[in-house]
């Protein structure tokens, strides 16, 4: 539906040369303008992917790592990071129940304006049906790490495509792919993702997951572009065509490697964003409808809102829940991207 | 010059009319839809078919389509099936309201943002740049919604200092001028009207300059930051000025000028978080609108006038700052 | 962690808080009506969405006749807190042997709010608009007149059938003769329907209410409907500010019946149901529709006078016969057996919901008191299944989103918990979730999709008929039961029968039949829904058709 706003309007020069030698296009007019709303974002994926287009090879990468390793905060956010993991992959031996079954002690006292608390099995009592809340809490875990990681994947999957069509090739693949990412990038992220589940015929757990990864396509794409153009120019591409490497080996081989570690911090970043946006389209009853499912965002945003007067520990736990692992992602990217960050090396 | 200009309108015809034409029939073809909306548990086959036809909705989708757009030509967009008001009254309503919540939202987070980031990087490492920096990120990682249930229980709830929800107080006489309530009130000297709307409007605007308040103490703090490192500022400090002229002069004057592009640059989180906020405080912008367009029984003349409202809004912007370019940057004239 | 911007935040708080102290003294002064006298003021009730139109005909939903019901009045109405009948603009109506010529004795000295007479002409001019009107968009939104009468002088749509309104004459001025061209159960129950209200006749071509105009995807209505609605009611019409969503009416001092104790009634559109009891609490409405039924305590426990109304409604469990191991009886009791409704209505439930055993509440005429029932009973569900050869079943089960009806707050948990309790006797459910306005109704009623659902209904006056008649009085995709001929014939012949003895017999025997016989469906529960006002709100009526009149109704 974009198509027709992104065919290159008249002031758009012909992309070619590449006259600054930064490795950047430089920004046409049009794309400026389009862009005007998604410029930060832009700046900030052009200039992630250029640290780490920077420097091609292993050492960046050890280099990297060593200096992620230094820094106490990235290592609190990959702490967080990996209890999470742990508690999803272990969440049947950590949860003492079934999540999905109904126990007769929970539902003997369970009223609709009164759910039991703490007793003597179940440490966190009842959810509104009945079920062991802390089994859900810890089962959650899987499920929203299930709706970001297959959110984010999707939207890697599918801006990596593009990026990498458009940063290999140029020209006006390059300009017409670039212009309709800047488009979606413009767009508000959670109305366009509101937009997309309201034209889904009907909404299911896809629905939620589908919407929040086409929200992240423009935002890797266009990382990955970036660094792609960047490379393009640098030595070991060159060298690598000099000696008479096929194209597409080379964007296989040599560019396309070189590119992902940014990809992967904005990978990071974007799963902490996932979460929080799954969980704000069930707030606005567009989320998963399927309550049986124990998912972070849907116990808050269904359960835990309905019933926070009755028990806002309903809404405290999974809210919790969310702001943690959405905080250790966040501050794991950000040191990635620190480390990866030429201007800290030293 | 000129042949740019007509060029790029007949493209923002053209586009405008896909996208018109693709929304209708998109909407048109999902399940349910009006009619359901409209007859509840009632519907009997004899009620729908009636219904069905008086909507017209038995006619073939291009014919409902060319009605549709000779409706468009002459500024009407049909009436709200939920209200049953002209969309263009509904839409105009609500707008002021966001744009309200949007603007009290942005003077919240510059006002605070700003002076919180500067400071934060003035006594870098020090507690006030920790406590900012956790508090950012904190800012970043809460469910904007849980925030705002979290506020409104505390302050509406708890503490009776704030009103739970709307824009105005119930029965209060004030006079709609702009639709802009606080506005409405100094217009017409009716200032207890403005009080009142002031009074409803804190709590939302808090909620929602959460995201752009942390973006900006970040972004200040970074910047001043790097400034401060910059020969010019360390010049001056060798020159021997007085700290407060470097400070004005030197550091926050550049250190300003990301933060400033920034600021324009927040509108599509703000509307993002506008969404959630007008649902969790019942604001009434245009927020609530689209989410209740969608679940109160799909509302096509709504839904369809605000995607087409903003795409257009999307692109004239895009189209006038094309033009802007061409005039003021000379590089793009020569081209 | 935040104390930074907390403390910011508290700060400002404080600043506008004495801002707030200001205004809020302005405003004590400007609307200082709103005193402690037991007469006069103002009250606030919040309602959940706007009205379509004031025009009563034109409309079919409880928010719409919400202040219709103030500014207008019916035939016959409800009495107060019942949904038994007694006279309003009739003092008195009688009918004769075959239920076809009714008469109804009218009021004497009643006016409209233009000051026009109430009498049997105007009552008669109704009539006649009605059967009238003209036009596929105006009869469109004659939803109960259709369900009532059937058809029109002129149908618009092939799909509507033959009139039951024959005509109408003024035999004085002050008896109105009705003639039916067939008598109907609805009879005379209908005629207490809020959508039947009669209208001042000047008013109606003075205001051209019969024009209703179809614009894209909506209706426009009549300057009558939307800025001069004219009745006779306690209250008249004050205004409509769509910016703050509120409507105001005021008192009618020459009310013929109990004059309103408040001189202006202001009913407030909140959506939200959360925010609607927030606004109690914060005393800026002084009553609540709908609270959600796990805030009702709590707001006991507050002080508020949470009312429950006598439950009018059922909620049933669905069941397709298109699938044929659903046209198995021994398989639907199977279903039946397997629900744990006790516990679903003790869990979620609202306050005093009962477990339904047949498709209308007790209360209403032909409720048979010794049907068969289907208590928990898990064992004998299985024992059934395995009879029929039914093991391993698999259904699909669709099930509302996006929706909250009296009977049904919460649809999504209701499907939860029964569909737990099938996959407990062996029964594979596979849930389908479907948004309310987003293809559910469509997929269930029109194309019977599914093989259970959930779905109920809420009456419109006291008739089995628009109970279990309307569920099963014909053929229906909803059930797929297009074979069950016996079970129409019997509804349509109880709901023929004049004689109330002979009716109250014919409905029960129906009644019997559909639990032990039929079982095209499963009762649920019947959940009474609630209203909340504040302490010194006092007069108010619950009612179980939600027909509330607030003129009896004071503050303070």
């Amino acid at each position: 539906m974009s198509d027709p706003i992104t065919r290159p309007g008249v002031a758009a020069p012909r992309d070619g040369a590449d006259p600054t030698g930064t490795g950047e296009r430089p920004a046409s007019a049009t794309e400026r303008g389009i862009g005007r709303l998604g410029d930060r974002k832009k700046a900030r994926l052009d200039e992630l992917a250029r640290a780490s287009a920077d420097k091609g090879g292993v050492s960046l990468v050890r280099d990297a790592f060593r200096r992620l390793r230094r820094n106490p905060v990235a290592m609190f956010g990959a702490a967080i990071v990996a209890v999470f993991i742990l508690v999803a992959i272990f969440a049947p031996l950590l949860a003492p129940h079934d999540p999905a079954q109904r126990f007769d002690e929970l539902t003997k006292n369970l009223t609709v304006d009164s759910i039991p608390g703490a007793s003597s099995g179940f440490p966190l009592g009842s959810d509104p049906l009945g079920r062991d809340f802390l089994s859900r809490l810890i089962y959650g875990s899987r499920q929203t790490l299930f709706v970001g990681v297959l959110a984010t994947l999707i939207g890697l999957a599918l801006g990596v495509l593009i990026g990498a069509v458009a940063g290999a090739f140029g020209g006006w693949i390059d300009n017409i792919l670039m212009r309709f990412t800047d488009v979606m990038l413009a767009l508000p992220a959670l109305l366009l993702a509101i937009s997309l589940v309201a034209m889904a015929s009907k909404s299911s757990q896809w629905t939620v997951i589908l919407a929040v990864a086409i929200v992240n396509v423009p935002i890797f794409a266009r990382l990955l572009r970036g660094s792609m153009l960047a490379q393009r120019e640098s030595d070991h591409v060159l060298a690598a065509r000099a000696l008479g490497v096929k194209q597409r080996s080379i964007v296989l081989r040599h560019m396309l490697p070189n590119a992902m570690t940014a990809v992967i911090v904005q990978a990071t970043l974007t799963l902490s964003t996932a979460i929080l946006e799954a969980a704000s389209l069930s707030f606005l009853g567009l989320g998963d409808p399927d309550i049986n499912r124990a998912e972070w965002g849907l116990m808050l945003g269904v359960d835990g809102v309905r019933y926070f007067e009755v028990r806002p520990e309903l809404a405290y736990y999974p809210a919790l829940a969310i702001i943690v692992v959405a905080l250790g992602f966040t501050l794991l990217g950000e040191g990635m991207r620190e480390a990866i960050d030429p201007k800290n090396r030293r | 010059m000129l042949r740019v200009i007509v060029r790029r309108l007949l493209q923002l015809v053209v586009t405008l009319i896909a996208l018109s034409a693709l929304i209708f029939i998109w909407l048109r073809n999902l399940p349910g839809g009006p009619v359901d909306a409209l007859l509840g548990e009632r519907a009997t086959p004899e009620t729908r078919a009636l219904l069905t036809k008086a909507l017209g909705y038995d006619q073939p989708i291009l014919v409902q389509y060319a009605k549709f757009m000779q409706r468009v030509l002459t500024g009407d967009f049909g009436n709200s099936i939920r209200t049953g008001e002209p969309v263009t009254e509904v839409i105009g309503r609500a707008f002021p309201a966001t744009i309200e919540l949007a603007l009290a939202a942005m003077i919240i987070a510059i006002g605070l943002g700003v002076p919180l980031g500067y400071l934060a990087a003035r006594y870098r490492g020090r507690l006030l740049d920790n406590l900012s920096i956790a508090g950012t990120l904190l800012g970043i990682s809460i469910p904007i919604f849980f925030l705002g249930y979290l506020l409104k229980d505390v302050f509406t709830q708890n503490i009776h200092w704030f009103p739970p929800s709307g824009r105005l107080s119930t029965g209060l006489d004030n006079t709609n001028v702009t639709g802009f309530f606080v506005l409405d009130g100094l217009l017409t000297r009716e200032f207890d009207a403005t009080a009142d709307a002031l009074w409803h409007l804190i709590l939302p605007a808090f909620t929602l300059a959460t995201i752009p308040l942390a973006v900006i103490v970040r972004m200040t703090r970074a910047s001043v930051l790097d400034v401060l490192n910059e020969d010019y500022v360390r010049t001056a400090e060798a020159k021997g000025l007085r700290h407060k002229t470097i400070r004005g002069r030197h550091i926050l004057r550049n250190a300003l000028l990301p933060v400033v592009t920034i600021i324009g640059l927040q509108t599509g989180a703000l509307l993002s978080g506008a969404v959630l906020t007008e649902k969790v405080y019942n604001w009434g912008g245009l927020g609530t609108l689209i989410t209740d367009s969608i679940s109160g029984g799909r509302d096509y003349p709504v839904l369809q006038a605000l995607i087409l409202l903003a795409a257009l809004v999307f692109v004239v912007v895009n189209l006038l700052v094309d033009l802007s370019y061409a005039v003021i940057d000379p590089r793009v004239r020569v081209r | 962690m935040q104390a930074s911007r907390r403390k910011a935040a508290v700060a400002l708080a404080a600043a506008a808080a004495l801002a707030v102290g200001a205004s809020g003294c302005a405003k004590s002064e400007r609307d200082g009506d709103s005193g402690g006298a037991k007469t006069g003021g103002t009250f606030v009730f919040a309602g959940a969405s706007n009205p379509k139109n004031f025009d009563p005909i034109f409309n079919d939903d409880g928010e719409s006749f919400r202040p219709i019901r103030q500014m207008y009045d019916t035939l016959i109405q409800n009495k107060p807190g019942t949904a038994d009948l007694q006279g309003a603009l009739a003092e008195s109506w009688e009918h004769d042997a075959e239920g076809k010529v009714w008469t109804f004795h009218l009021r004497k000295g009643v006016k409209f709010h233009d000051g026009t007479a109430f009498n049997a002409a105007a009552v008669c001019f109704n009539f006649d608009r009605w059967y009238n009107m003209k036009g596929a968009a105006a009869q469109a939104n004659m939803i109960y007149y259709m369900d009532v009468f059937g058809g029109f002088a002129k149908n618009e749509s092939e799909n509507a059938g033959k009139a039951v309104y024959n005509k109408c004459e003024a035999k004085d001025d002050n008896t109105a003769v009705l003639t039916l061209n067939q008598y109907k159960g609805a009879f005379p129950g209908a005629f207490a329907l809020t959508a039947l209200s009669i209208a001042s006749p000047e008013a109606l071509k003075k205001y051209d209410a019969d024009t209703v105009k179809q614009n894209g995807d909506s209706f426009e209505y009549s300057a009558f409907a939307s800025e001069h609605p004219v009745g006779t009611g306690p209250f008249t019409f004050g205004g409509w500010d769509k910016a703050k969503g509120e409507i105001t009416l005021n008192r009618n001092p020459d009310y013929w019946g109990e004059k309103a104790k408040v001189d202006k009634l202001i009913i407030k559109v909140i959506p939200d149901e959360n925010t609607r009891k927030q606004e109690l609490r914060a005393g800026t409405v002084q009553g609540i529709d709908f609270p959600a039924p796990a805030d009702r305590k709590a707001l006991e426990g507050e002080g508020f006078n949470v009312i429950n109304r006598p439950a009018f409604n059922v909620l049933y469990l669905g069941i397709n016969q298109k699938n044929p191991k659903l046209k198995d009886l021994r398989v639907r009791q199977a279903i039946a057996y397997a629900l744990n409704r006790q516990q679903l209505v003790q869990t979620k439930g609202p306050g005093g919901t009962k477990v339904a055993d047949e498709f209308m509440p007790d209360t209403v005429l032909g409720y048979a008191p010794d049907v068969q029932k289907y208590d928990y009973n898990p064992e004998k569900a299985k024992q059934l299944l395995k009879e029929a050869g039914a093991e391993g079943l698999t259904l699909n089960f669709y099930y509302p989103t996006d929706v909250s009806r009296p009977y049904m707050p919460n649809p999504q948990e209701i499907f939860t918990v029964l569909a737990n309790d099938l996959q407990a006797v062996g029964i594979k459910v596979n849930g389908v979730p479907r948004p309310w306005n987003g293809g559910f109704k469509d997929d269930v009623q029109t194309f019977g999709k599914q093989d259970l659902h959930i779905l109920g209904w809420t009456g419109d006056y006291n008739d089995p008929g628009n109970f279990v008649g309307t569920f099963f009085g014909r053929a229906k995709n909803e059930f797929g039961d297009q074979g069950m001929t016996e079970m129409f014939d019997a509804i349509t012949k109880a709901d023929g029968t004049v004689d109330e003895a002979g009716k109250k017999a014919a409905w029960e025997q129906v009644n019997r039949d559909i639990a032990a016989k039929w079982l095209p469906a499963v009762p649920v529960w019947h959940a009474p829904p609630a209203i909340v006002v504040t302490k010194d709100v006092k007069g108010l009526i619950a009612s179980p058709l939600t027909d509330e009149r607030f003129n009896t109704v004071s503050v303070g």
